[in-house]
């Protein structure tokens, strides 16, 4: 497929500006981890922006990094641990889960897809940390949004608009994101939890109590043998694990206060600083429900209460597999490659049975991305809403058109 | 003064058909139209903005708001909604020829979710009342602006307020998960709900902070945050501002974000100290208050750096609380710090522009200039955390030209503030206030975009113009594609 290789943002104007006028949609492209990612475009250019690379504005104190969209991560993660800083969201690593071993992921694309990780439940995601952005609009406009600062309301905050519309509505250029420092010291507590309901009722204990609690998932018995951190491993059935962050006199106070609270449920054991990296990180990046490569995965948001229910009616109608995070809000599916429709009405139903909240279709071969709703459908007036924002946006619908709907 | 858009004098003629029809949608009471009782609404916190709203309406259900956005639409009546009249940027300024949509009939808090950390409320509830209605169960809702027993919840959306303690916990926008929004053709949506991140574009997100724009929020669900076992403050005094600043980001470089970080100067020291006897040093020229809370063993942990960091910067104060009462003392001074300038002045003007930490001293002089220029007194309150600065203009609104004077100070303070890299407004919003600032942080392409947004929740412009945009466009003239075809304009550009 023949690519545009823009070297700044005038450049991708120009691109745009011509495809507006010609119709043409185009992909677009910066580090290229996330191509399997959404439902397939039929796109005859791609727009390649990773030229728009490097950081542009660090000043550690200020809390607060620029850089142009396509800067790797890897790059920034490193000039922050530099300074022991760190980007709290924890952006969510999905290379191995969708093969693609070797690319470069960006700043751009994690905020394009509003990535967050574990500790989405007490530093959120993407959208809560960035702050301002530089973007190349439909109609092949340069025009700026947001700030600088960490704190600001002057306009539209059009950085969520823009966290999660998967490229549909502009290039980003350059981004300014809210960075935080790096926790000194990280421990996790884990609980032996024989029943999904009990894991939920420690995990909701923890992440009730005043001790802070930075991740807070559960792994099921035939997802920990699987586990490679030791301790998890060893133990003969499904574990509660809870996190705690901080200066160290705080994670050992409260680390230990947690484990005298969660006691009465089984034995609780300390994880120390590696093992607690390694399992986090695992759990981040779905590591643990990447194999066998050809079965479905599935992201699940719902009421943390109901997590555990939400996945049990899955296992129930289909051939299943599951963790759970964020205490029980974020639900991790994968689904056997011989179900029909790949899961999607037996995931669908049963979020809707409790409560509500949406499933993302992560993890699928093209065809079947083509044919079952990747992204949670939108009631009637709310597709409607989302249709007029994209005409504002992109009026010819030639960026990543079709990526998060039809016809968006 | 800002001017308003021009009132429609077809929809002034029409008044009385209107209120009618008004009635059979809203019955009773929930319809206002004498001059007296209208009265009350035609102000909010930016009182030198005064208008009598054509009528006043309090709906109390979603569907009454649905019905009544939806003949405003049919009609072309615009509307301004509005919770407790705080705003002090005039968000809440009413329309002569619109309708006044009061939302203080939803003050229902609609469900407590411990178990989830959430709360389901009506928009009308205020602020505080959601941390009184969870604190038994060690809850709280974290956002806190200064004027949170009156604020309502959803005056907090549309502005996306903030707090002392937002820099650890977060603002608004960081602390919902849902919302009901009926939209100005009267279309209901719910975006969100007890779990993280709504399908779709966070549409959630972008109403957040829109200042009643683009839609009338009539339901919401905010996160609840458990409270901290133990908090401790020091008090900082520092013979100079750079000193102070240096401090602040110090303490940040350390790895440490404080549960609150809040700078005064000279003026807003003495202010409060002569009106609330908080004990604060008279001789110095910046006083940082830092709070830590958490777990006991963290806090005092922290402290003891904070106060090896202060010392290292050359504070000739520093005081920590020893137990709750000293602590609401230190505190006591800064929360008075604006009826305390109310005190020495016969009016004032609180600003809010948002800075980059560093700018700290060079914006500090360069307002003590332009104070001198203007001839008004200035006094600062700083979130020394996140940058965000209150000068609060000492006026006499009695004195012929003096407001005037103050608004051009006012405006001359976040201009600098966007020139050292800053923005206009940190947490109050742009409303009427800043509306004509605009430009200078934002081109016309810029302010274009954002109008193309507004477009695609209310197409005819009716929910609260005048407010936040200098230029009101039509959306069929926002929507115009100009296309120029022709030859690729790139021909160095390499395509593979
Ligand atoms: C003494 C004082 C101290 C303050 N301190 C702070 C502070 O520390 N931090 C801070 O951020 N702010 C502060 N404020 C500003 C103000 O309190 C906030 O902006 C607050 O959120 C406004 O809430 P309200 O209910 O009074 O809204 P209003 O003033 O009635 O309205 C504000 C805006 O919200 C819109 N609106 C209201 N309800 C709805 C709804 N249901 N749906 C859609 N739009 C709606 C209105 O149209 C208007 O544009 C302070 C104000 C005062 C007077």
């Amino acid at each position: 497929m023949p690519a545009f290789q823009a070297k700044d943002a005038k450049q991708i104007g120009e691109v745009i500006a011509w495809a507006a006028a010609e119709e043409q949609p185009l992909e677009v492209r910066a580090g290229g981890s996330k191509r399997a990612l959404g439902r397939p475009m039929q796109t005859e250019h791609v727009l390649d922006i990773s030229a728009l690379s490097g950081i542009t504005e660090y000043e550690a104190p200020e809390l607060v990094l620029t850089a142009g969209a396509a800067t790797p991560l890897a790059e920034i993660d490193a000039a922050l641990a530099q300074k022991n800083q760190m980007i709290a969201f924890e952006p969510a690593d999905w290379r191995h889960l969708l093969g693609a071993d070797g690319t470069k992921p960006t700043i751009g694309g994690v905020l394009a897809c509003n990535l967050s990780g574990p500790r989405r439940i007490k530093a959120g995601a993407a959208r809560d940390h960035f702050l301002g952005f530089q973007a190349v609009n439909g109609r092949g406009e340069l025009f700026k949004a947001g700030g600088k600062v960490v704190k600001n309301v002057t306009g539209y905050d059009l950085n969520k608009l823009y966290a999660g519309a998967y490229g549909t509505l502009g290039v980003l250029t350059e981004v300014t994101i809210k960075v935080l420092p790096k926790p000194e010291t990280v421990r996790t507590v884990l609980v032996p939890c024989l029943e999904d309901t009990t894991a939920i009722e420690v995990l909701t204990e923890g992440l009730n109590s005043p001790h802070e609690v930075s991740g807070a998932a559960y792994l099921p018995p035939n997802i920990t043998r699987r586990s490679q951190a030791g301790t998890v491993a060893q133990s003969q059935g499904g574990v509660a694990l809870l996190r705690v962050e901080g200066p160290e006199p705080s994670t050992a106070y409260r680390s230990e206060q947690l484990t005298d609270m969660l006691g009465r449920y089984g034995p609780a054991a300390l994880l120390g600083e590696s093992e607690t990296e390694r399992l986090w990180e695992a759990l981040r990046d779905v590591r643990l429900l990447a194999e066998p490569p050809d079965r479905y995965v599935w992201r699940l948001s719902v009421t943390p209460s109901r997590g555990a229910s939400v996945a049990c009616d899955i296992a129930r109608s289909v051939d299943a597999e599951y963790l759970l995070d964020w205490g029980g809000g974020l639900i991790w599916v994968s689904i056997s490659a011989t179900a029909p429709d790949a899961g999607a009405d037996a995931v669908r139903t049963a979020v809707r049975t409790h409560g509500g909240g949406h499933a993302t279709l992560v993890r699928a071969p093209e065809n079947v991305r083509a044919a079952v709703s990747v992204f949670e459908p939108l009631p009637g007036p709310l597709a409607a809403l989302t249709a007029r924002v994209k005409e504002g946006f992109d009026p010819r619908r030639i960026l990543n058109p079709g990526r998060m709907y039809a016809g968006i | 003064m800002v001017a308003m858009p021009a009132p429609d004098q077809a929809v002034l003629t029409r008044r009385e058909e209107i209120i009618a029809a008004l009635r059979q949608i809203v019955p009773g009471e929930g319809v206002i139209d004498t001059v007296p009782e209208r009265r009350a609404y035609e102000t909010d916190g930016l009182t030198a903005y005064r208008q009598l709203p054509m009528v006043v309406v309090l709906p109390s259900t979603t569907d009454q708001v649905s019905q009544v956005l939806r003949y405003c639409q049919q009609n072309n009546v615009k509307v301004v909604p509005r919770g407790a009249g705080t705003s002090l940027s005039g968000g809440a300024l009413p329309l002569e020829d619109g309708v006044l949509l009061g939302m203080a009939k939803f003050n229902r808090i609609l469900e407590i979710d411990i178990p989830n950390r959430c709360a389901v409320v009506q928009p009308g509830v205020t602020n505080l009342g959601i941390t009184t209605a969870v604190q038994d169960q060690g809850f709280y809702y974290a956002p806190d602006p200064s004027s949170q027993i009156a604020c309502t919840i959803g005056g907090n959306i549309a502005e996306n307020s903030g707090g002392v303690h937002c820099l650890k916990y977060g603002l608004t926008t960081n602390n919902v998960l849902g919302i009901e929004v009926v939209l100005m053709n009267g279309e209901i949506v719910r975006l969100g709900g007890k779990y993280f991140d709504p399908p779709g574009y966070d549409l959630m997100g972008v109403l957040t902070g829109s200042e009643g724009l683009l839609g009338v929020v009539t339901e919401v669900t905010v996160r609840l945050t458990r409270k901290a076992p133990t908090a401790r403050a020091i008090l900082l005094g520092f013979p100079t501002s750079e000193e102070g600043g240096k401090c602040v980001a110090d303490i940040i470089a350390a790895g440490i974000i404080p549960g609150g970080m809040e700078m005064m100067d000279k003026p807003a020291i003495h202010a409060a100290e002569d009106f609330v006897h908080a004990g604060y040093p008279l001789d110095v020229e910046a006083l940082l208050i830092v709070e830590l809370d958490g777990p006991a063993p963290e806090v005092d942990h922290l402290i003891a750096k904070v106060e090896e960091i202060a010392a290292r910067n050359g504070a000739v104060t520093s005081r920590t609380s020893r137990n709750e009462e000293e602590r609401q003392l230190f505190w006591a001074g800064r929360k008075a710090a604006f009826p305390a300038v109310g005190r020495i002045s016969p009016d004032y003007y609180c600003m809010d522009g948002t800075i980059p930490r560093k700018a700290l001293p060079l914006v500090l002089a360069r307002m003590r200039e332009m104070s001198e220029r203007y001839g008004l007194g200035v006094a600062n309150v700083f979130h020394a955390g996140d940058g965000n600065l209150h000068p609060l203009i000492m006026y006499d609104a009695n004195k012929p030209g003096e407001l005037e004077r103050t608004e051009e100070f006012g405006a001359d303070i976040l201009r600098l503030c966007v020139e050292v890299g800053g923005v206009l407004t940190g947490e109050h919003g742009v409303g009427v206030e800043k509306r004509d600032l605009m430009d200078s942080m934002f081109n016309e392409t810029d302010l274009a975009q954002q109008q193309r947004l507004k477009c695609a929740f209310d197409p005819n412009g009716l929910l609260n113009p005048g407010k936040v945009f200098p230029k009101l466009h039509r959306c069929a003239e926002l929507g115009r594609v100009h296309v120029h075809r022709g030859q690729l304009g790139f021909p160095d550009l390499p395509r593979f």
